[in-house]
C-alpha cells in the first residue's frame, strides 16, 4: 500500500526554504528507510490522476534519480536496490508508469517516459521486462487510441533507444519498433505532435536499424518517409528530420548513393531559404558526409586492407557543393568576432568548406580562387570579409605545392588587409595568417612561404596589429603561435625569428597586460603564445632573454599576491592569472633544465621561485593550484637533491593535493610531482615516504576517487621504491596486496569496452612498474623479501602476455619487469623460469619488434633469464 | 532527443595550452622514471658480466690455452700458467690487461667461420650471405675514451679516436663514462675503413646470446647514428662501415658473388641467422672463396706465393699428436719423439707442413692424411693451427672445388616456404 506523500512533494516545492528544508529531509528520510515503499509511493503519485500536477511531476523526478545518478559507483547502486526489490512492487511500479502515458497531463506524461526509460535501462539488457516493447506498440495499433496517448507512446519508445544498446534488442523488436515510428511519422493520418515525436523518436533508434537499411525496400521506405518529413511545413519537424539525416549520414555512409541527388536538392534548398536552425543542420550533413570520407581516407592509409568503400560523394557534389558553401560565407552576421564560439550560416558554412578542402585536396582550389579573387577588393566588408574566409578555410587539404605560389603571390595582400577599416576583415585576415603559418610554414620544408626576406615584413605588421582590437589581437597571437611552431626544430645551429624575439615577447607581455577588454581569452592567448615560443626558441641563442623573462615572470606572479581580494570575483581573477604565469614558469624550467650550461640558471633563482609557488599554494585555502604543482615538479627535476631544503615548507601542499579527489587533475598531477621529488632526492625523501605511502594507500581504497589516477600511483610505488630502496621494506606488507588486488581486477574488466581496454592496460603497466621499482630498490639487499611473490607475479605476467589488447607499453613493462626479477631474485626465479617457458616466445616476438626500446629491453631481459637458467 | 554535438568552427583554435604543458609534463615524467629504472638496470648488467659463470663467450676457457698461444717469448709459457689472469674477465676488464695477457684474451673473442665444404640445407631460408671485404679480421673494442683494434691473434692494430660510444675522449651526452662497445670488422687498407661484419656489445648491451639476425638488426639502427659511419675528423679517426648483408636466396647471393662493392671482395660469408655470437670455429657461420671473388683462393705461404703442394699449419700436442684447431681437435698425424726432442718442440708449437696429395683420402666424407712432411715452425704471428674445414676446403678447391654454380643450384627458385616437393603421380 503506497503512502500519502502528496503533501510532501508540495512543500519541498515551497517558496519557503525552512519548510523546503524540512520536506527534503522528510522524503530523504523515507528513501533511506524503506526504499521500496517509497518507489511504490512516488509511482503511484505519478499516475494518480486526481493528483496536482506539480506534485506528479516531483514524484516522477524523485524517481528517476532514484534509479540513476550521474556518478557511476553511484548508479551502480541504485541499479543493484532496483534489480533486488521485491517483484511484485516492481510490476506495480512499471504498470502505473504505462498507465501514465494516457494521462490528460503532459507533464506526468513526459516524466513518466523519462522514468520508464530508466527502467528499461536496467531491465532490458538484464532480458526482463520484455513485454515492454508489446505495450508500447499495442499503444500505436489500438485503433482507438488518442493522440496524447500516441505521442507519449512514441516519446517513450525514443527515450528507452537512448538508453539501451542494439544488443539488447530481439530483431523482431527492432522491427516492430521501427514501423511503429514511421507510421508515426506519415502526415495523412497524424497530427504534427504525434510526427515530431515519431521523427525524434526514429533519430534514437536509427542505431538499432542496421538490418534495416541492409534490405533495400525497408531502407527505401525509411529514406523516403525521412526525405517527406524534411519538407513537412512544420519547422520544427523539419529540423528534427534533417538531424536524423545528419545521423544516417555518419551511421550508413555506405548506403546512401541512390538517394545523393534528392538529398543534395533538399539540403541545398534549406542552406539557400530555409531557418537558420534548419539551414544549419543542412551543412551539417554535409560536413558529417566529409567527415566519413576523410576517416575512410586516413584509415585506408594507415591500413593496406580492411578499409570501408568510399563513395566519393563530395567529389561528385563539388561542382555544386562548393559554390552553395561560398554562399553562405557572406551571410554574416554583425559583430559575430566579438563572441566565443559563435556559430552561424557563415562559420558552419567556412566549417565545411575546409572538411571538403581536407576530403577532396587540390581540387577545391580552382574552384574557390575565383571567389576569392571577385570578393576580396569590394567595397562591402562581407565580400571582403568571406573572401579571406573562403581563402583561410582551404589552406589545410591541398597539397603544399598547389597552395605555396598562391599565398606567395597574396601574402602582401594579406598584410596589408591587417590595415583594412572593418574589424571583422582584420580578423578574419589575422587568423588566415595564422592558417598560413600553422600548414604552409615549417623551417624543415622545401616549400616554406617564410623566407629571410619576407620575415621581417611580416613580424613588423604582426607586432603593429597585436595592438589592435581585443578579436583581432587575439587572432595574431595564435598567428605568432604558429610562426614560432614552424621554426622548431630546424636547423639546430641558428633560427631565423631569434633576432625578433625580443620585441615579440615585449609585445605578447604588453598584450596580457591590456586593460580595454574583458574578456579573459586576450591574456591567455597571449601567454599561452609566449609558452609556445620558449618552447621552440633555440635554447643556444636565446637562454639570456629566457632568463630575463624568468625573472619577469616571477615578478608578475609576485604582484598576484599583493592583488586586493574583496570578492570570490577578485579570487578567481587571481587564481586564473597565477594559473597563467606558473604555467609560463613550467615551461621555462623544462626548456632551461634541458641543458647543462642553462639549468645553472635554474638553480640560481631556485629559492625564490620556490618562495613564490609557497605563497601560490597558500593563497588557497582548501585546494592546491594545479599548474603551480605542474611547475613545481619540473623545479625538483632540475633542482636535484637541493630539493630537499623546500620539502619540509612545501611537504603540507602535497598532501593536500594527494588528498584532492574532487579535482582529480589535481590529485593526478601531485602523484606525478612524488615521482619527480623521488627522482630528485634519492633517499632525502624517505622522512616524508610515510604519509606519502599511507595516503596513496588510502586514495587506492576510495571508490570515489577517478579511476584515472589509480595506474599512476602504482607506477609512483615503483618511483618510491627505487628512491628509498631497501627502506620500502615496511610498506610491502600493505602494498603488495594493493598490487595484488589490482592485478586480479584487470582480468575483470571488461574487453568489449574501449575505455575500459584503455583502462585496463594503463593499470597493468601501472602494477608492473610498481613491481620493478620494488625489484631494483631491492636487489642489492632485500631481494629475498620478494620470493615469496615471484610465482604470482609470473603468473600476472602470463596473464597479461595471452591478453591480446595489451598495448606496446605494457609489453615493454612486461618484458622488462620479467628482466627485473631475474635479475633480482637470481637463481630463486630458476625452477619458476622453467616451469613458465612463455617468456620463450615473448621475448622472440619483442626482439622481432620495430620498436627499438622494447627490442633493447627485451635483449636485456633475455640476458637477464639466460643467466638464471645456466646457474 | 540529446542534442547533436556542436561542431566546432574552423575559426576557433582547437589548441589547449594547459592540456598541452600536462601532457607535455606526463612525457617528461615516463621518460625520467624509465630513464631512472635503465640506470638501475645498467647496474645489475655490469655486475652480470662481471661475475657471472653464464655468459662463457666472455670468459677465459681453461688455463691450459693460455700456453697454446703463439708469441714471440714462448720461454714465458710457463710463467703465464703461474700468473693466469683470473678466470672471469669482460671486455672492460679485459682492456685494462697489457701486453701478451691482453692478446691471448682478445684472440680468443672472435668467432671464427668454418669454410664451406659441403652446402646446408635450407640456405635460402636459414642463412644470410655477403662479400667479404679483403682484409685483417679484428677485434674493435671502444671504451673509457678510446677505441683499439686487436687482430686475430689479439695484437693491437690501431689505438685511436672514435665516434663509437666512448670512443674518444669528447663530451658524450648520449650514455655514460663506463659505456663501451665491441664490434668484429675487418680493416680494408685500400681506403683505410672498418667494415664492420657483426655487433658484439653495444653501449653495455651484450648481444653474445642474440641471433645473428637482431645482431645485424642492431648493427644497421645503431651504428650509423653513433656517427662511426662518418668521415674521418679530429676526433674520429677512421671510417666505419656496414656492409651490405643478403638473404641467402638466388638475388641475394647473386648480389653478394657478382655487385661490385666498395671494397675488394675476399670470398663469401655466410651466417645462419639464429646463430648466437659464439667465440672459435662455429658451422654456424661458413666462408667460402673461388678465383672469382677472392685473390686468396689457394692458400699462399709466406713468400705470397702458391706452393705446389697443399700446406697446412698444425698444433702439436703433449703426446706429439697433429691437430687442428677445431674443439674437439681432429688430429691428422703425429711426430716421432725423437725428432720432437731433437727439434725442441713444444706442445702447443704450430708447425707447417706439405701434404702429398695422392696420401690424400675421403673416407666416408672425412678426410684422411697420409703423409704430412714437415717444412718449418709456423709464422709467430699465428694464434691458430688451421682448422679441419680449411685444409678440407683447400684440399678441394685443389682438386673438385664447390662452385657458385653448385651453391645457387641447391637454391630452388619460386619455392613457396615450408612446401615439401610432392611427387605427381602422372597418367594415373
Amino acid at each position: 500500500m503506497a503512502m500519502e506523500i502528496t503533501q510532501i512533494l508540495l512543500a519541498a516545492q515551497s517558496a519557503d526554504g525552512q519548510i523546503r528544508t524540512v520536506a527534503e529531509e522528510n522524503l530523504k528520510q523515507f528513501q533511506q528507510q524503506n526504499l521500496p515503499l517509497f518507489i511504490h509511493s512516488l509511482s503511484t503519485e505519478l499516475s494518480s490522476e486526481h493528483k496536482p500536477p506539480e506534485s506528479r511531476r516531483l514524484a516522477g523526478l524523485i524517481l528517476k534519480n532514484s534509479l540513476d545518478a550521474k556518478d557511476a559507483a553511484r548508479r551502480e547502486e541504485l541499479t543493484q536496490s532496483w534489480v533486488s526489490m521485491d517483484p511484485s512492487i516492481k510490476s506495480q511500479v512499471k504498470e502505473s508508469l504505462l498507465l501514465t502515458l494516457a494521462s490528460l497531463v503532459s507533464e506526468a506524461r513526459h516524466t513518466s517516459c523519462q522514468v520508464i526509460a530508466k527502467v528499461a535501462s536496467i531491465e532490458i539488457p538484464r532480458r526482463e521486462w520484455q513485454e515492454l516493447i508489446v505495450k508500447l506498440l499495442n499503444n500505436m495499433t489500438q485503433p482507438d487510441s488518442p493522440a496524447p496517448l500516441k505521442q507519449a507512446t512514441l516519446e517513450a519508445l525514443g527515450y528507452v533507444c537512448e538508453e539501451i544498446s542494439p544488443q539488447d534488442l530481439e530483431q523482431e523488436q527492432v522491427n516492430a519498433v521501427l514501423t511503429a515510428v514511421v507510421q508515426g511519422m506519415n502526415q495523412m493520418e497524424h497530427s504534427s505532435e504525434v510526427r515530431l515525436a515519431a521523427v525524434k523518436a526514429l533519430y534514437n533508434a536509427l542505431d538499432f536499424a542496421q538490418a534495416n537499411f541492409e534490405n533495400e525496400t525497408e531502407r527505401n521506405f525509411i529514406m523516403k518517409v525521412v526525405c517527406e518529413t524534411a519538407m513537412a511545413k512544420e519547422p520544427e519537424i523539419r529540423q528534427a528530420s534533417l538531424e536524423c539525416l545528419v545521423s544516417i549520414a555518419s551511421t550508413y555512409y555506405g548506403y546512401l548513393e541512390p538517394y545523393m541527388q534528392t538529398l543534395f536538392n533538399l539540403t541545398s534548398n534549406a542552406v539557400r531559404g530555409d531557418q537558420e536552425p534548419i539551414a544549419l543542420q543542412a551543412i551539417e550533413f554535409w560536413s558529417s558526409i566529409c567527415d566519413e570520407e576523410i576517416q575512410i581516407q586516413e584509415e585506408s592509409e594507415e591500413e593496406d586492407t580492411g578499409s570501408s568503400p568510399h563513395s566519393n560523394f563530395i567529389n561528385q557534389a563539388l561542382p555544386v557543393l562548393v559554390p552553395l558553401m561560398l554562399e553562405t560565407l557572406l551571410k554574416q552576421e554583425e559583430d559575430q568576432d566579438q563572441e566565443d564560439g559563435v556559430w552561424n550560416l557563415s562559420m558552419a558554412g567556412g566549417t565545411c568548406l575546409g572538411l571538403i578542402a581536407r576530403t577532396v585536396g587540390d581540387t577545391i582550389v580552382p574552384l574557390v580562387m575565383p571567389f576569392v579573387e571577385s570578393n576580396i577588393t569590394k567595397g562591402d566588408w562581407r565580400c571582403r570579409e568571406a573572401a579571406t574566409f573562403a581563402f583561410g578555410s582551404i589552406l589545410e587539404g591541398p597539397s603544399v605545392k598547389k597552395l605555396a605560389p598562391l599565398v606567395h603571390s597574396g601574402l602582401e595582400f594579406l598584410l596589408n588587409a591587417m590595415k583594412d577599416h572593418s574589424s571583422h576583415v582584420k580578423d578574419t585576415t589575422a587568423w588566415t595568417l595564422g592558417r598560413i603559418f600553422e600548414f604552409l610554414h615549417s623551417a624543415s620544408s622545401e616549400y616554406s612561404v617564410l623566407t629571410a626576406a619576407n620575415l621581417p615584413r611580416i613580424i613588423a605588421v604582426l607586432l603593429e596589429s597585436i595592438r589592435d582590437a581585443p578579436n583581432v589581437a587575439e587572432k595574431v597571437c595564435g598567428a605568432i603561435y604558429f610562426l614560432a611552431q614552424g621554426y622548431e626544430g630546424g636547423d639546430s645551429s641558428s633560427s631565423l625569428l631569434t633576432p625578433y624575439l625580443g620585441d615579440i615577447v615585449t609585445a605578447l607581455l604588453s598584450t596580457a597586460d591590456r586593460a580595454d577588454t574583458s574578456n579573459p581569452r586576450l591574456r591567455s592567448s597571449a601567454y599561452e603564445t609566449l609558452n609556445e615560443l620558449v618552447r621552440c626558441s633555440n635554447l643556444r641563442e636565446t637562454s639570456s632573454m629566457v632568463a630575463q623573462l624568468l625573472l619577469e615572470i616571477m615578478n608578475r606572479l609576485s604582484k598576484t599576491l599583493e592583488l586586493q581580494i574583496v570578492s570570490s570575483d577578485d579570487r578567481e581573477k587571481q587564481s586564473d592569472l597565477q594559473a597563467l604565469l606558473c604555467g609560463v614558469l613550467q615551461v621555462i624550467i623544462q626548456k632551461l633544465s634541458n641543458s647543462d650550461e642553462t639549468s645553472s640558471i635554474i638553480n640560481q633563482y631556485a629559492d625564490q621561485m620556490m618562495i613564490l609557488f609557497l605563497q601560490v599554494f597558500a593563497c588557497r585555502s582548501s585546494t592546491v593550484h594545479e599548474e603551480a604543482m605542474l611547475a613545481l615538479g619540473a623545479l625538483a627535476y632540475a633542482t636535484g637533491p637541493q630539493f630537499a631544503k623546500y620539502m619540509q615548507e612545501f611537504y603540507k601542499y602535497l598532501e593536500m593535493g594527494l588528498q584532492n579527489f574532487e579535482e582529480y587533475q589535481v590529485c593526478s598531477i601531485s602523484v606525478g610531482v612524488v615521482g619527480d621529488i623521488c627522482r630528485a632526492l634519492d633517499d632525502k625523501i624517505l622522512p616524508y615516504c610515510d604519509g606519502i605511502v599511507s595516503q596513496l594507500l588510502k586514495n587506492l581504497s576510495d571508490p570515489v576517487l577517478h579511476r584515472s589516477v589509480k595506474p599512476p600511483i602504482f607506477s609512483c610505488f615503483g618511483d618510491i621504491a627505487l628512491a628509498i630502496g631497501e627502506h620500502f621494506e615496511k610498506y610491502i606488507p600493505y602494498v603488495i596486496p594493493m598490487l595484488q588486488g589490482a592485478a586480479d581486477h584487470c582480468s575483470e574488466l571488461s574487453p568489449d569496452d574501449d575505455d575500459m581496454q584503455e583502462y585496463g592496460n594503463q593499470l597493468r603497466r601501472g602494477i608492473f612498474e610498481a613491481y620493478s621499482g620494488i625489484l631494483q630498490g631491492f636487489k642489492s639487499s632485500k631481494a629475498a623479501l620478494m620470493v615469496p611473490h615471484a610465482n604470482r607475479l609470473l603468473k600476472f605476467i602470463e596473464a597479461v602476455v595471452s591478453d591480446k589488447f595489451r598495448d606496446e607499453e605494457v609489453t615493454k613493462a612486461a618484458v622488462a619487469v620479467l628482466g627485473d626479477l631475474a635479475d633480482a631474485l637470481g637463481p630463486n626465479t630458476k625452477v619458476l623460469l622453467k616451469d613458465h617457458t612463455f617468456h620463450v616466445e615473448l621475448l622472440g616476438e619483442c626482439i622481432q619488434s620495430d620498436n627499438d626500446q622494447l627490442k633493447e629491453t627485451a635483449v636485456w631481459t633475455q640476458g637477464m633469464i639466460q643467466r638464471v637458467l645456466v646457474s | 532527443m540529446p542534442q547533436p554535438e556542436v561542431r566546432r568552427s574552423i575559426k576557433r583554435s582547437a589548441v589547449s595550452d594547459q592540456q598541452r604543458r600536462r601532457e607535455l609534463a606526463l612525457l617528461r615524467q615516463t621518460q625520467q622514471r624509465s630513464d631512472s629504472q635503465n640506470r638501475a638496470r645498467r647496474l645489475a648488467s655490469s655486475v652480470f658480466t662481471l661475475s657471472s659463470s653464464s655468459s662463457s663467450d666472455l670468459i677465459l676457457p681453461d688455463k691450459g690455452i693460455l700456453t697454446r698461444a703463439a708469441d714471440s717469448e714462448e720461454h714465458e709459457a710457463h710463467l703465464d700458467e703461474s700468473v693466469a689472469p683470473a678466470r672471469e674477465l669482460n671486455v672492460v676488464q679485459a682492456s685494462k690487461l697489457k701486453g701478451r695477457e691482453a692478446r691471448q684474451w682478445f684472440a680468443r673473442q672472435l668467432m671464427l667461420p668454418e669454410w664451406m665444404i659441403d652446402i646446408p640445407p635450407k640456405l635460402d631460408r636459414d642463412w644470410y650471405v655477403f662479400a667479404r671485404p679483403a682484409g685483417n679480421r679484428c677485434f674493435v673494442v671502444s671504451s673509457n675514451g678510446t677505441t683499439i683494434s686487436r687482430l686475430r691473434n689479439g695484437s693491437v692494430l690501431h689505438h685511436f679516436p672514435s665516434s663509437l660510444p666512448n670512443g674518444s675522449r669528447t663530451r658524450d651526452s648520449s650514455g655514460p663514462a663506463s659505456s663501451y662497445c665491441v664490434l668484429d670488422c675487418i680493416f680494408h687498407e685500400p681506403d683505410q675503413t672498418y667494415y664492420v661484419i657483426d655487433m658484439v656489445c653495444w653501449r653495455d648491451y651484450s648481444l653474445y646470446d642474440c641471433t645473428a639476425e637482431f645482431r645485424f638488426f642492431w648493427l644497421n639502427s645503431k651504428l650509423a647514428e653513433s656517427g662511426a659511419c662518418n668521415s674521418p675528423s679530429t676526433y674520429h679517426r677512421y671510417r666505419f662501415s656496414v656492409v651490405p648483408i643478403y638473404d641467402c636466396n638466388q638475388a641475394g647471393l647473386h648480389a653478394a658473388y657478382s655487385t661490385s662493392m666498395p671494397y675488394t671482395k675476399d670470398g663469401l660469408l655466410f651466417f645462419n641467422k639464429h646463430a648466437h655470437y659464439q667465440t672459435g670455429n662455429t658451422p654456424l657461420a661458413l666462408v667460402w672463396k673461388d678465383n672469382f671473388c677472392s685473390q686468396y683462393f689457394l692458400d699462399t705461404d709466406s713468400q705470397g706465393l702458391v706452393p705446389t703442394q697443399q700446406q697446412v699449419v698444425l698444433e702439436m700436442q703433449e703426446d706429439g699428436k697433429l691437430t687442428t684447431s677445431d674443439d674437439p681437435p681432429v688430429e691428422f698425424g703425429s711426430l716421432e719423439v725423437d725428432f720432437i726432442q731433437k727439434s725442441e718442440f713444444r706442445a702447443g708449437n704450430l708447425l707447417r707442413f706439405a701434404i702429398k696429395d695422392e696420401s690424400v683420402r675421403v673416407v666416408d666424407g672425412k678426410l684422411e692424411i697420409g703423409d704430412l712432411q714437415f717444412i718449418s715452425k709456423s709464422n709467430r704471428a699465428r694464434a691458430f693451427a688451421d682448422s679441419y674445414s680449411k685444409v678440407f676446403f683447400q684440399y678441394a678447391a685443389r682438386h673438385s672445388p664447390l662452385k657458385i654454380e653448385d651453391i645457387a643450384a641447391s637454391i630452388l627458385p619460386n619455392l613457396p616456404d615450408d612446401s615439401p616437393i610432392v611427387d605427381v603421380e602422372m597418367g594415373s
